[in-house]
């Protein structure tokens, strides 16, 4: 059985990298040995500066070129992949009439979504927590806990919005009244128009960037 | 049986075999070939073989999964109860996926254990740390594409978390969303990170990880009082492997390659008795009343963000877990030198055991979520309190109807968030109960304009007696 190669051999990068140098034969300079066997011949000099001239130009041209067509392709494929729909505009949705919600009443609302597109399926579909004051006004709460996000849900008869993944618990007016959320819920801006009941809701409300 | 070497001497020969497996065939230290310490060193190989069976599996499930926000939870259904072996493909997806988290898990507590991480391998460990979050980042985006309640629910958490990342948080979280809300585009992105993007990255990156792995060999056992330094280190190691000629192909690839292969066969198993994880109901963004159920990798940090002291919502939703990612990679180079054995590292070994040991704990506590409010439970009845007084009766009722019983328990009926009251009127006065109810008291919300005094007085009855009456169960 053959022995194995040396690690000497594995660790000066034998295996992987370049093969040892081939020992140089009287001539321990390097790039300066050019000169000394040359002599004094100038034009063998000139030649020798030339090729390293010209090696490291290539050199440049080389990566330059190379990095020149990474960007170029690079500008379009993070632009796309890192593209985010232009700001959607906040659009008032109508979720009924006045007379569908009886006063002091939590009720769920839905609407579809401003960013939706035609395959967006179930996704299209948003809500939100609607309450009637009085005869006249509305007020309206974003569904997203402030925790983390988790739909909350109105719980008549304890009167409280529960959170179902941290017990996040808020009470009628959004505030916060047990478990983690320190902020109170989202509300979001309502208004009477023609008999409509209408809602302006921005998409989500990430948690603590967005005051309503 | 010259005739039968002849063909293999050819294949050998043609496709140039020895230097194929010659980044295999070196000298190992003894104790990672041999003995008992060899099954240290197996891991890396079980992540290596779960991986592959989660490409496999991938790409079956690939052929039939339609990433549309319209169509994927029905085209899951179809996977599940349509095609051929369908269910056992995707439990196999999904158990192959637990296991590979464990399987990290375990070799990056084995590498930090014995130090393996220091000089000359700072990039093994570096590498290690960027797959171990490419891990838990395909698991996290996988859960999504089942697009099920829990699936969909998964994406808007996380943006959330993202969202809270201090100046860049928007961005990040309407990257993780593709858009402000989940939309069109959040599947599709989320499908393209999952099926190409971060199982390339892991491809190259495991690569690197094995190429450094046979470039600077397997480190060997630490010894006590034996510090690595960087001086001298590669001359020792290098002698020391010489000195006791373990070539590691072949003898020292076999236990690893059957622990590699124990592992496919457990996650077979495994899949083909367990099946797959249930698929929650249809995504519906107005649904309000689902409870999303994160999967089990991520439920230790769902209870750490439950449990955690009031307040310091930055620091354990941001600062903690991105610190702790920034520790982890640079871990290296700033201990990068030194003692390797653990009785010699105590700190090191305490901060390992606390951390291990909170992953089991948050994970068996989020696995039980007591904070999670029981909507499901019922109201006492009169033959299981074993009494038709109607002011009791009512009293039951009220405690059910307005919420309290969602946290807290009476007979085993009810949430388990706050204190348990069957036995409430041993420790608190009829007065006291009744303040409490009414003003609060830490996650005990006030219900004074909640509740009528008729109800309080009522809800206050019920609870003094509810110790004396009992579930017919019991009798």
């Amino acid at each position: 059985m053959t022995s194995k190669p040396s690690m000497l051999y594995r660790i000066s990068g034998g295996r992987f990298g370049r093969p040892p140098a081939k020992p140089e034969t009287g001539c321990p300079g390097g790039c300066g040995c050019a000169r000394a066997v040359a002599g004094g011949s100038g034009i063998q000099q000139t030649t020798t500066r030339r090729n390293f001239l010209r090696r490291n130009f290539l050199g440049f041209v080389g990566v330059g070129m190379a990095g020149f067509a990474a960007t170029l392709a690079g500008i379009p494929i993070i632009g796309a992949l890192f593209s985010t729909p232009a700001r959607s505009e906040q659009i008032w949705h109508v979720v009924g009439e006045v007379d569908d919600f009886p006063v002091d009443e939590t009720v769920k609302v839905e609407f579809v979504d401003v960013e939706a597109v035609p395959w967006s399926g179930p996704a299209a579909r948003n809500a939100a927590w609607l309450r009637r004051t009085d005869e006249e006004s509305f007020i309206a709460f974003s569904v997203y806990c402030t925790h983390v996000g988790c739909p909350v849900s109105w719980r008549a008869g304890a009167s409280l919005f529960i959170c179902p993944c941290h017990g996040g618990v808020f009470d009628r007016e959004g505030e916060v009244v047990a478990g983690p959320p320190q902020s109170p819920l989202v509300r979001l801006d309502v208004r009477v128009q023609d008999g409509d009941v209408q809602i302006l809701a921005s998409p989500v409300p990430v948690t603590g960037e967005r005051p309503s | 049986m010259n005739q039968l070497r002849r063909p293999i001497e050819f294949v050998k020969d043609r496709l140039g075999f020895e230097t194929l497996i010659k980044p295999l065939d070196h000298n190992a230290p003894p104790e990672t070939t041999e003995g008992k310490s060899q099954w240290a060193y197996i891991f890396g190989f079980g992540i290596l073989f779960s991986f592959l069976l989660q490409i496999t599996t991938g790409i079956v499930l690939a052929t039939n999964y339609v990433p549309s926000p319209e169509s994927a939870y029905e085209s899951v259904e179809f996977i599940t109860y349509e095609v051929r072996f369908g269910d056992t493909i995707r439990a196999m997806h999904w158990i192959g996926a637990s296991a590979m988290v464990i399987l990290v898990l375990i070799h990056a507590m084995r590498v930090f254990l014995t130090a393996s991480y220091k000089y000359p391998r700072e990039f093994n460990w570096i590498s290690g740390v960027v797959l171990l979050y490419l891990t838990f980042g395909m698991a996290l985006s996988g859960q999504l594409l089942r697009w099920d309640q829990d699936g969909v629910w998964t994406v808007m958490v996380a943006a959330n978390f993202a969202g809270r990342v201090p100046f860049v948080g928007e961005h990040i979280a309407q990257f993780v969303l593709a858009g402000e809300t989940v939309s069109g585009s959040t599947l599709t992105q989320t499908y393209a990170l999952h099926v190409f993007i971060l199982p390339i990255a892991m491809v190259l990156l495991i690569g690197l990880h094995l190429f450094l792995v046979t470039y600077h060999g397997i480190s060997e056992l630490p010894k006590a009082g034996k510090p690595v330094n960087p001086e001298t280190y590669k001359q020792e190691y290098e002698e020391y492997v010489e000195k006791h000629q373990r070539p590691y192909w072949p003898q020292g690839i076999w236990n690893e390659l059957f622990f590699g292969g124990l592992v496919v066969t457990i996650i077979v198993s495994l899949a083909f008795f367990l099946g797959p994880r249930d698929l929650a109901a249809s995504p519906d963004l107005t649904d309000l009343d689902s409870q999303p159920q994160p999967d089990w990798f991520i439920v230790w940090y769902y209870a750490l963000i439950s449990i955690k002291p009031h307040g310091y919502e930055e620091v354990f939703l941001v600062y903690l877990p991105l610190g702790f990612f920034l520790f982890l990679l640079i871990l290296p180079l700033i201990a990068g030198k030194g003692e390797r054995h653990p009785s010699k590292r105590p700190f090191a070994i305490l901060g390992l055991s606390v951390v291990a040991g909170l992953f089991i704990m948050l994970t068996v506590v989020g696995l039980r979520a007591p904070w999670v409010p029981d909507y499901e439970t019922e109201p006492l009845q009169a033959e299981q309190l074993g009494t038709q007084d109607e002011r009791i009766l009512e009293g039951a009722r009220v405690f059910h109807e307005r919420g309290c019983q969602y946290c807290h328990q009476v007979h085993r009926e009810g949430g388990e968030w706050g204190p348990d009251l069957t036995e409430v009127s041993t420790r608190m006065g009829s007065e006291q109960i009744a303040v409490r109810i009414v003003q609060g008291i830490g996650n005990m919300p006030a219900y004074q304009d909640i509740l009528t005094t008729e109800e309080v007085d009522l809800l206050v009855e019920f609870l003094n007696e509810v110790d004396e009456l009992g579930p017919r169960a019991d009798e």
